[in-house]
């Protein structure tokens, strides 16, 4: 590792910067996306559903990095405008984590009891209200932690965009190889910093988790742990399905 | 409480003996006319008739009960009411205002949203499940509605609240959530909750079916009381049958999506004229 030198190491930094960047932009995009189609989804008239459900299938069914070809060769083509690589990078992901986004605000909001609903119309709230005050509030902690897996698989995704070009972790981790000829340093340290960004996503996003129960009145989760650390001289007793509230984190569907 | 005087010649529902005076301003049942009318309401549920043709006039102040067997059409009522479920045929009449229809260009059509939720402001509802919002405190559970939809000020909305809670006896829980109460006492939130709206009519339904039988008493001590102390309207479904006979100025018995007797608690409780009601008070009693 000794013979690549410090501005190479600086190469990749700067590949971290805009990693972080990317990941950014196109998770706020995201998640604009994923409310404003999820809700669609659950509207009442029917043109409203099959528009956001043709939005839905149309961008999980399609490969992200073709996607974002299209968006940087054949807009410019059809359209008349060239996007940087940077921004056709963010409307792909954006995009394309929006759909899946909005399946999990989908399913949150149907998983809220229609019962709610019903106490809403009882006390006279109008649609829009029923759905701001209380079945969004109670859908939103359910919605944190599969949003927290596609928040790692985005950042993981944000690698596709080094084929524009754009200078992120993993292009920069091929300029520095195509430099020292030396693979296994450099792909060992990327390996390393994508899962610190990931493993400071995933602790940011377990603090939001935390809050959201909080505020619905709901204990913050304790995670059942196999084995509980000795000492205290308390017997190890793990509890299978304590925290049953954060059941399904990051576990396969 | 808005208030409303009984007509003397009430056809539906019996007089209690001479009730309090009107109060409500011009209000259109403030002649103390019918405040609830049902005529030839028909709902079915695929196959299945759960209300067939049903007529039922409810007068203001009164205390009506809904009792018979399960699936004898008394919930669905309460639901056609707060416009949870839409009739298939006939209409529903509420303080003079259609609750099922809206008159467009002189004819009635299906009501929309909006034309709904303006009459069914001065109803009130109280479940089975209580349905409090897990999301809120017990406060804001009882001010949310007034502030945000009777545009009430945050403090004489909390004000209100905090009568009601001592009203329902809970004065202690209104920083808790919801989740930390027992049944009853969410029961009893509940019916403050829809209190706080200040409606004229109040629909019970089965308020007391999902508690433990040691918290029935005290929910039921809540509705007495409501019942002597205030002129709103009850329309309630239950299983008790001492609570019914307590508070009901008129008790009906329902069987396969009509109503088959109705009277007095006395007369239905002691003298019943129909086989079915027979039947069935002497299954429950």
């Amino acid at each position: 590792m000794s013979d690549i030198s410090w501005g190479l190491w600086q190469l990749l930094l700067k590949g971290v910067w805009i990693t972080v960047q990317l990941t950014v932009y196109s998770a706020a995009l995201g998640a604009v996306t994923a409310f404003v189609i999820g809700l669609a989804r659950t509207h009442r008239r029917w043109l409203v559903r099959f528009l956001s459900g043709a939005y839905f299938e149309i961008f999980r069914g399609t490969s992200a990095l073709i996607l974002m070809f299209w968006m940087f060769f054949v807009l410019p083509v059809g359209f008349g405008w060239q996007l940087a690589p940077m921004w056709a990078a963010v409307l792909t992901l954006g995009l394309t984590y929006g759909a899946y986004g909005s399946e999990v605000v989908r399913g949150a909001v149907a998983a809220v009891a229609p019962a709610q609903r019903e106490a809403g119309i009882a006390l006279g709230f109008s649609p829009a209200q029923q759905l701001w005050k209380i079945v969004l509030p109670q859908a939103w902690p359910e919605m944190v932690p599969p949003c927290t897996n596609l928040l790692i698989e985005l950042l993981k995704g944000t690698a596709l965009v080094s084929i524009l070009g754009v200078g992120d972790i993993a292009f920069g981790a091929s300029l520095v190889r195509n430099a020292t000829t030396q693979s296994a340093p450099v792909y060992t340290v990327i390996l390393v910093m994508y899962f610190v960004l990931a493993f400071v996503l995933t602790r940011g996003m377990r603090a939001v988790e935390r809050q959201a129960k909080a505020g619905i009145g709901r204990p913050p989760a304790k995670r059942a742990s196999l084995f509980r650390r000795a000492g205290g001289g308390r017997p190890a007793t793990a509890v299978p399905g304590a925290g049953a509230g954060a059941t399904g984190r990051g576990e396969p569907r | 409480m808005p208030a409303d005087r009984t007509t003397p010649n009430d056809t539906t529902v019996p007089d209690a003996p001479d009730d309090t005076a009107a109060t409500d301003p011009g209000g259109p049942a403030a002649d103390g006319a019918e405040l609830i009318r049902f005529d030839k309401v028909t709902k079915r549920f695929g196959a299945h008739t759960v209300l067939d043709a049903l007529d039922m006039t409810v007068h203001s102040g009164k205390h009506v009960t809904l009792i018979g067997p399960s699936g004898s059409g008394k919930t669905t009522i309460l639901r056609l009411m707060m416009t949870l479920l839409k009739p298939d045929e006939g209409t529903i009449m509420f303080n003079g205002d259609y609750l099922t229809h809206e008159e467009k260009g002189g004819r009635l059509v299906p009501a929309g949203e909006r034309h709904s939720r303006a009459v069914r402001r001065n109803i009130g509802m109280v479940f089975q499940q209580f349905n409090l919002f897990p999301n809120m405190k017990v406060l804001r559970n009882i001010t949310e509605a007034p502030v945000h939809v009777l545009g009430l000020a945050k403090d004489a909305a909390e004000e209100r609240a905090r009568e009601l809670l001592d009203l329902v006896g809970l004065t202690d829980h209104l920083d808790k959530y919801p989740g930390q109460l027992s049944g009853g006492q969410q029961q009893r939130v509940a019916i403050a909750r829809a209190l706080a709206m200040r409606p004229k009519v109040l629909l019970l339904d089965e308020v007391t079916s999902a508690l433990d039988p040691e918290l029935v008493a005290g929910v039921l001590d809540v509705l007495r009381d409501i019942a002597r102390s205030t002129d709103i309207t009850l329309l309630c479904v239950t299983h008790e049958m001492n609570f019914a006979r307590d508070i009901s100025d008129c008790v009906m018995m329902f069987d396969a999506g009509r109503v088959i007797e109705f009277g007095p608690p006395e007369q239905i409780f002691t003298a019943p004229e129909h086989e079915r009601t027979r039947e069935f008070l002497s299954a429950v009693l």
